[in-house]
């Protein structure tokens, strides 16, 4: 999050991809979301020094950007951004784990090192499931998947609140650290207690506006519910989308395709230079 | 404090999944009795706050730093414990998806160690203790910011431990302690300190505000099962760190989380399956005649017939990988051609 104004510009583009109206696109919400999560739960089940037998599951992500015409560049512009958070943990690996794994040609590759690859890998791939679940959903429509699958009524509620009003509050945000910076030249912070009577400021103000918003509702009779478009439906094409990516995943769980390709391939050649 | 999903197993992603998804069911049912119903909107502006006010930097005393709130003790100081968990989470919901902050499947374990150690193990075990009935002044700044540095102590071990038995990261649990907690004491103190200055601000400004948290009808709002939970989440801490001292096989650290969780059931067939999976995965994977093997060594435990066929087996999976990424993005920019077409 480098600027408040930057980290809502890419919120807003990320959600705004789902106004897309592709095959995709068009698929009930609990569908990818389920999809996302079955993916998800499946890679991470891989053992910790598992490489290969990962790469396969790009083509999950892979298939969804070109089907829902995501752009390919912004989403791994994203993913790129957030992986050395995840890896943060995973670099101590090779310190701690010198074991020799396997050789590549006279480089010994210790254990660490596999793992933390495995680790930066995994990352790529939960991160871009759950970053094209969004580009190709849409918050509200994620929001009303989950509380479809059993999340309770007052949190998604609460979450389609919330999802309101970021962008107001953060605008608010953006404004008063814009004014704080111009008067402190530069310096990005400007200590604590400046720091606090600005988010206190923010606070009762985002806490007067929800009195008022509500009251405001409670004018035009609202029950305590949201009523949303709720036109979709658990169909045929979404279970035919549940279960092909599940079985595929599975597939992908307990075969090593890519180890598979490459002992087909080096067998090949090696049988090459010794048959002639 | 986000763990990502990368870091996490599927099995304490799933347990730390159903504990928050309980604590958030509970505080859901907690909240429909509730007869203000200025809550849930309240609930959804102040999570859009804590967002907000989480981007704002403030430099951080004497190290050149910058820091931001992390606001777990905040929301549940100013909202009530129920409240702040539900409007913590849609918080890291959205972080979840939008800025892959943590990810879906340690969403569970960042609800636990955000929301629901600061909501319902420090504010009504510490704070409320502390700054008594009508908190004002010194007293409050105090428990504050004694409860600061206590939710960013327990938070950051939590995290150690969902690490720890996640096996991903090779990190030994001393050394991992050893790392987190003292940064993290520092990191408590600032947010105590910025957390205290808040809600001061808050008391001065509008002092009524405050007791929004308080439950105004039963002056003893927390039950004794708030005191079994925690004790139990206490106990299976405990039970961890104990083993973990005891002994350093991972064997005897299962086999005392299953004693203490009580969760044998649980964690039986988990470990059937693993061990299924990886019997698998060796039998699909590392077919010794698949290795460069040469006929004439005849003794397979040999050495260096052992380094040939991980050399083989390494160079296959290296070959192999590259073949599928080139697969994969030929197949996707052969794809979008043919819908471009289309």
């Amino acid at each position: 999050m480098a600027t408040i104004e930057g980290a809502m510009l890419d919120f807003r583009q990320l959600d705004q991809l789902a106004a897309g109206d592709t095959s995709i696109h068009r698929l009930d919400a609990r569908a990818k979301v389920l999809v996302v999560l079955v993916f998800i739960v499946t890679v991470v089940s891989f053992g910790r020094y598992e490489l290969s037998a990962m790469v396969p599951f790009f083509l999950f992500p892979v298939a969804v950007v070109v089907l829902a015409d995501l752009p390919a560049g912004f989403i791994a512009r994203k993913v790129a951004l957030v992986i050395p958070f995840a890896a943060a943990i995973g670099i101590f690996n090779p310190l701690f784990d010198r074991e020799i794994q396997l050789y590549l040609g006279s480089v010994a590759v210790s254990g660490g090192w596999l793992s933390c690859a495995s680790i930066v890998l995994r990352a790529a791939l939960t991160v871009t499931a759950a970053v094209i679940l969004v580009a190709v959903t849409g918050f509200t429509a994620v929001c009303e998947a989950l509380e479809r699958l059993g999340m309770p009524h007052p949190l998604a509620v609460q979450l389609l609140f919330m999802h309101r009003y970021l962008f107001v509050l953060a605008d608010a945000a953006a404004r008063a650290s814009r004014a704080r910076e111009l008067r402190a030249f530069g310096t990005r912070g400007m200590g604590i207690g400046p720091f606090a009577s600005m988010a206190g400021h923010l606070l009762l103000k985002s806490w007067e506006r929800a009195e008022r918003i509500h009251m405001a509702m409670l004018a035009r009779g609202f029950q305590g519910t949201f009523h949303l478009q709720r036109s979709s439906g658990f169909g045929l094409p979404e279970l035919s989308f549940l279960l092909s990516w599940t079985g595929l995943f599975m597939i992908l769980r307990f075969t090593n395709i890519p180890l598979g390709i490459g002992h087909a391939v080096t067998a090949f050649f090696n049988a090459g230079r010794l048959v002639p | 404090m986000h763990m990502a999903d990368a870091l996490v197993s599927p099995a304490v992603g799933g347990v730390m999944w159903a504990v928050s998804a309980g604590a958030v069911a509970y505080s859901s049912a907690q909240l429909r009795t509730d007869t203000d119903e200025r809550r849930i909107p309240l609930m959804g502006v102040m999570g859009a706050f804590l967002f907000a006010a989480q981007m704002i930097n403030f430099s951080i005393p004497g190290t050149g730093s910058s820091g931001h709130l992390g606001g777990g003790l905040l929301l549940a100081i100013l909202l009530g414990p129920h409240a702040a968990l539900l409007a913590i989470t849609g918080v890291l919901i959205v972080q979840a998806l939008f800025f892959a902050d943590g990810g879906l499947l340690a969403l569970g374990c960042n609800i636990f160690n955000m929301g629901v150690i600061p909501a319902f193990l420090v504010y009504p075990l510490v704070y409320k203790k502390l700054a008594g009935q009508r908190p004002a002044g010194t007293r409050l700044s105090f428990a504050v910011i004694v409860s600061a540095v206590l939710t960013l102590q327990l938070g950051p071990f939590a995290v150690v431990l969902e690490t720890l038995f996640s096996g991903l990261s090779a990190l030994p649990f001393s050394t991992f302690l050893l790392l987190m907690q003292p940064v993290h004491l520092a990191i408590g103190l600032v947010e105590g300190v910025v957390t205290a200055a808040i809600v001061s601000f808050v008391y001065l400004a509008r002092p009524e505000l405050m007791h929004a948290g308080l439950p105004s009808a039963a002056p003893v709002a927390y039950p004794l099962r708030n005191l079994v939970v925690g004790f139990l989440c206490a106990a299976i801490l405990t039970g961890g760190v104990v083993s973990l001292i005891a002994s350093k096989d991972p064997d005897g650290l299962e086999w005392a989380i299953t004693r203490v969780a009580g969760t044998a059931e649980l964690k039986a067939p988990d470990n059937r399956w693993h061990t299924w999976l990886a019997g698998l995965q060796e039998t699909a994977s590392f077919l010794p005649d698949y290795a460069f093997k040469h006929p004439a060594v005849a003794e397979p435990q040999s050495p260096a017939s052992r380094a040939a066929e991980t050399a083989g087996t390494s160079l296959a999976g290296i070959v192999g990988v590259m073949i599928t990424l080139l697969l994969l993005m030929l197949g996707g920019a052969l794809l979008k051609r043919v819908r471009a077409t289309a």
